[in-house]
């Protein structure tokens, strides 16, 4: 089946330059096409009519690698839960109907071009703390300490995290504590992270209010943005290991 | 002259690495930092090198395309990842992965390479559980193993369907801890676009800044690429988009050698094409046929829904032909298989190029919950593309291009012909041969990267005198000025054609024929149809904007270009190899039931391709195999 959309999409040249919305119309769009398939056939019409193309962030294509960031009609990643930009099917939408795409807006994350936002300050908090300090080579057998599969199972739920951004993008606050508060619950659910559980908390938290992510006002948009479904737990367990440490230090 | 001695070390087999470690040369603690090692490509090859060098002390500088290394495709990687660590109890031992990998790749493949990749396979999952990585486990809190193609034992261990995420997380934090500490620079958003060598010997790099446009050069002491496979030249593949072949393929014409190209893996599993619009293939993860059975009906064009046919109107091909590997029968022979029963006619889905995956039995078996609890995300992935809940119906998939085994040549320290000119991953040629097995590149990836540059980059240093370059030496300056000048040149013509258009046509002409299946006639005439479209090209390609800002469009036709001078010597490599071995099966070339066909005789060694604009010289390293004896690969 083929359809026709109107799109009212951010356009804005680089970082310095003003942005605006512009509207395109489409047809002929095949109701299996991706959303960001939709996009490359604007894309291509842009291009040959010499026009600058939409600058969109994408890699994978299958919801893994967290390049996709758009906003899509008012919601990060669109308006289906558990599901990346990447993954939205253009039967999604009728026949006729407005797409309005922006990029990931917050104050720590600055606008590059068009779609295309600058998420370093994710790998700043990682870089503070995110990890097993383990050098390489300097490990016993795996199997040495046996680990609950249920611990594993939690860790794994919170270490499915993306890093794409959108519950930072969906919170009004802009803040990054969904993010933090899985990879912090990650390594403090296993024996592995438990050495450096104190400073690692610390230290991330500190990272992420100095690249000027707001505080957490329990709204939970940020959980309900999620394409991996990463609960709010992670949050509860983020402020109990902060706690944990000031009492622990 | 390039150098293609192989430096495989003396002694047994298993000895070699532990002797060759002892041998190599060692770099004093308090000099390392004095020497910058410039990586590019952070995948799990990149990754954890630069993580694994910094930590010794070297300075390291690091780059990527993406905004961030945890984006690399590597973090794609669904099923899992080898290592011959026997923890099932179940006969594994590293002696048996060298022997399934060597068998596996077709016998064309280097023992000695092969078998260290066995060797390390054990430690890498130590050095992953040790950071972190939450490894699927059993109740008892021991880690869980899953059975991948190609194999009879059970040792691929997984973190659910995201492995290759876990890995990559794993090494990206190891990676940022470096950074944190100030001993690794990243540099996100760039492309490499030139090797530069001084002496004849590799000393930098030519980078873009994707996001100003601005060329920047790089000095070093070596150079090691990581930039992954080139599955992209057939446009539609299971790689991420951004995934290209220019980094190895600009090296090659400064001189690396270019091993096997023709040697690319078409995964069994993956979702069917569903249109011209689509822009990349999902793949099912082969973990997948521990559990669902393979099957099309017995009777041609039979268009009942699958569960109006009955059992006894059904073909389960795999276990029929294949009765001792059945469903995990290796890539190729899979691959090959599903073409051959749809060419039959048998093929299911409207398009009828597709074959069933089926779970029923195993959900009977082992119940809903235990299968979501393996494949979960793997049936949600495809329900949302498909619409098709495969709990209740099976999977339809179908063959895609996956993973390319050629790479540039290295030799046994991962060095290329290129003097300087480290290469690791699936960037290289080194370990697969003909045909990889499942959940084994991430086991070379994390090898080449943890275990084996650590040793032998050090030595090339510590043997080398390297004298100190900077980046105003005139062979920078020159380098810049040729990427500039290829860069003015592409955005000048402003023809009418854009670069996915070309991809499109490109990947067309490669996947019909230098797929699954290849002809003398049908590679000559791509050896025809290639360079015509290269000159349509460089006539008519459009690229809007200018290449002072991010230009998406700039970028894709740069790639372009390579792909299609890559696709030629692919071409050409296929051609010359006169026989089928795993991946590269030539039709002239088979048994009587349609097998693989080797030549041992003219064709036991590896193609390595010496660049030359008019007409690249083919040379060839002999495989010896003296612990494993030469076969026809079975797996009936
Ligand atoms: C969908 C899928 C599933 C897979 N599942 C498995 C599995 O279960 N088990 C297994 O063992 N293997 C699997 N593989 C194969 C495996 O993932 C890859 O072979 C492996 O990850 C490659 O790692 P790498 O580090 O060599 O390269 P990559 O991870 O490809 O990293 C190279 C990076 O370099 C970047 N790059 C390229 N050129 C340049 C340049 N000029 N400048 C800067 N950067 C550049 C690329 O964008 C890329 O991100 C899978 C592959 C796919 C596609
Ligand atoms: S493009 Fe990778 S998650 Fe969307």
């Amino acid at each position: 089946m083929s359809h026709q959309y109107h799109l009212k999409i951010w356009r804005q040249k680089n970082s310095q330059s003003e942005g605006k919305f512009e509207n395109y119309s489409i047809d002929n769009i095949h109701s299996d096409m991706t959303l960001l398939e939709m996009l490359d056939v604007l894309n291509q019409q842009l291009a040959i009519k010499g026009e600058d193309p939409v600058s969109f962030d994408h890699d994978c294509r299958e919801g893994i690698c967290g390049s996709c960031s758009l906003v899509i009609n008012g919601n990060p990643h669109g308006p289906d839960s558990g599901t990346t930009s990447c993954q939205i099917f253009m039967r999604k939408f009728p026949n006729g109907s407005q797409l309005v795409i922006e990029p990931f807006r917050a104050k720590a994350f600055p606008l590059i071009k068009d779609l295309v936002v600058n998420r370093s300050a994710f790998d700043r908090i990682i870089a503070s703390g995110g990890y097993v300090s383990v050098d390489t080579g300097s490990s016993v057998d795996a199997n040495a300490t046996p680990i609950s599969k249920i611990a594993a199972e939690m860790a794994m739920d919170s270490a499915a995290c993306i890093g794409c951004g959108a519950c930072v993008a969906a919170c009004r606050n802009g803040s990054a504590m969904l993010f933090v508060g899985a990879k912090v619950s990650h390594l403090a659910l296993l024996p592995q992270g438990d050495p450096e559980r104190s400073r690692r908390v610390q230290n991330m938290m500190t990272q992420m209010d100095d690249e000027g992510f707001g505080s957490c006002t329990n709204m939970g948009s940020c959980a309900g943005a999620c394409p991996k479904d990463i609960s709010l737990d992670n949050i509860a367990r983020l402020n109990q290991e902060y706690m944990r440490s000031l009492l622990k230090g | 002259m390039l150098d293609f001695k192989s430096h495989i070390p003396n002694g047994p087999l298993q000895d070699k690495w532990s002797n060759h470690k002892f041998e190599s040369h060692l770099v004093n603690p308090t000099n390392r930092r004095k020497h910058t090692i410039l990586i590019v490509g952070t995948g799990l090859a990149g990754s954890s090198a630069a993580a694994s060098l910094a930590e010794a002390g070297y300075n390291v500088k690091i780059f990527g395309i993406h905004d961030s290394p945890r984006r690399a495709h590597s973090i794609a990687a669904q099923g899992g990842i080898n290592a011959a660590k026997n923890y099932q109890n179940d006969g594994d031992s590293v002696q048996r992965l060298f022997y399934d990998t060597i068998k596996g790749g077709d016998f064309r493949a280097r023992e000695a390479n092969v078998y260290r990749l066995a060797e390390i396979s054990v430690k890498i999952i130590d050095q992953c559980v040790a950071q972190g990585i939450p490894f699927a486990r059993e109740y008892g809190g021991l880690l869980s193993n899953r059975s991948f193609g190609g194999t009879q034992v059970s040792r691929t261990f997984y973190a659910r369907g995201q492995t290759g995420q876990q890995l990559l997380l794993g090494a990206y934090q190891a990676l940022e801890r470096q950074a944190h500490e100030g001993r690794v620079e990243i540099y996100p958003r760039r492309e490499m676009m030139d090797v530069v060598k001084i002496n004849d010997i590799a000393r930098g790099i030519i980078v873009r800044n994707l996001v100003t446009g601005e060329l920047e050069r790089y000095a070093g002491d070596a150079v090691v690429l990581a930039t992954g496979g080139y599955g992209n030249v057939f446009y539609l593949s299971t790689n991420a988009k951004a995934s290209n072949a220019s980094a190895v393929w600009r090296a090659h014409k400064r001189g690396a050698a270019f091993a096997n190209p023709c040697f690319t893996q078409i995964h069994p599993t993956c979702i069917p094409v569903s249109g011209d619009h689509q822009s990349k293939l999902t793949l099912m993860s082969e973990s997948l046929r521990n559990a669902g059975r393979v099957w099309v009906p017995l009777k041609k064009g039979d268009n009942r829904p699958p569960h109006q046919i009955p059992e006894n109107e059904r073909d389960y091909y795999l276990e029929r032909i294949y009765p001792s590997f059945g469903n995990l029968a290796p890539r190729d022979v899979a691959s090959r298989a599903a073409k051959h029963v749809c060419d039959e006619g048998k093929g299911v889905g409207s398009s009828h190029l597709s074959v069933y995956l089926d779970f029923a039995d195993s959900i009977k078996r082992e119940g809903h919950d235990s299968i979501r609890m393996k494949y979960g995300n793997l049936f949600d992935m495809y329900q949302k593309i498909t619409t098709e809940d495969p709990y209740k119906t099976p999977m339809r998939i179908y063959p895609a291009v996956h993973y390319t085994m050629g790479g540039l040549w290295v030799d046994y320290n991962l060095q290329s012909t290129l003097p300087g000119l480290f290469v690791l991953g699936e960037a290289n040629f080194s370990d697969h041969g003909a045909n990889r097995l499942g959940a084994s590149a991430l086991m070379q990836g994390l090898a080449d990267g943890y275990f084996v540059i650590p040793v032998t980059l050090p030595n090339y240093i510590a043997t080398q005198s390297i004298v100190k370059v900077d980046t105003q030496h005139p062979n920078f300056a020159e380098a810049e000025n040729e990427v500039k000048k290829t860069t003015s040149q592409l955005i000048k013509i402003k023809g009418t054609q854009t670069a996915e258009m070309f991809h499109k046509r490109l990947g067309k002409l490669m996947w019909d024929d230098c797929g699954m299946s290849r002809n003398e006639s049908g590679l000559k005439k791509l050896l025809e149809e290639i360079p015509k479209l290269k000159e349509e090209f460089w006539n008519d390609i459009l690229i809007p904007g200018d290449e002072n800002q991010l230009n998406n469009e700039l970028e894709k036709a740069g790639r372009v270009a390579d792909f299609m001078e890559l696709g030629e010597l692919m071409a050409r490599d296929a051609l010359e190899r006169k026989e089928s071995c795993g991946g590269h099966f030539r039709t002239e070339y088979q048994t009587s039931d349609s097998e693989a066909l080797r030549d041992d005789e003219k064709f036991c060694h590896v193609a390595a391709w010496e660049y030359n604009e008019k007409n690249s010289i083919r040379h060839t390293e002999q495989l010896n195999f003296e612990n494993i004896h030469l076969q026809t690969r079975s797996y009936k």
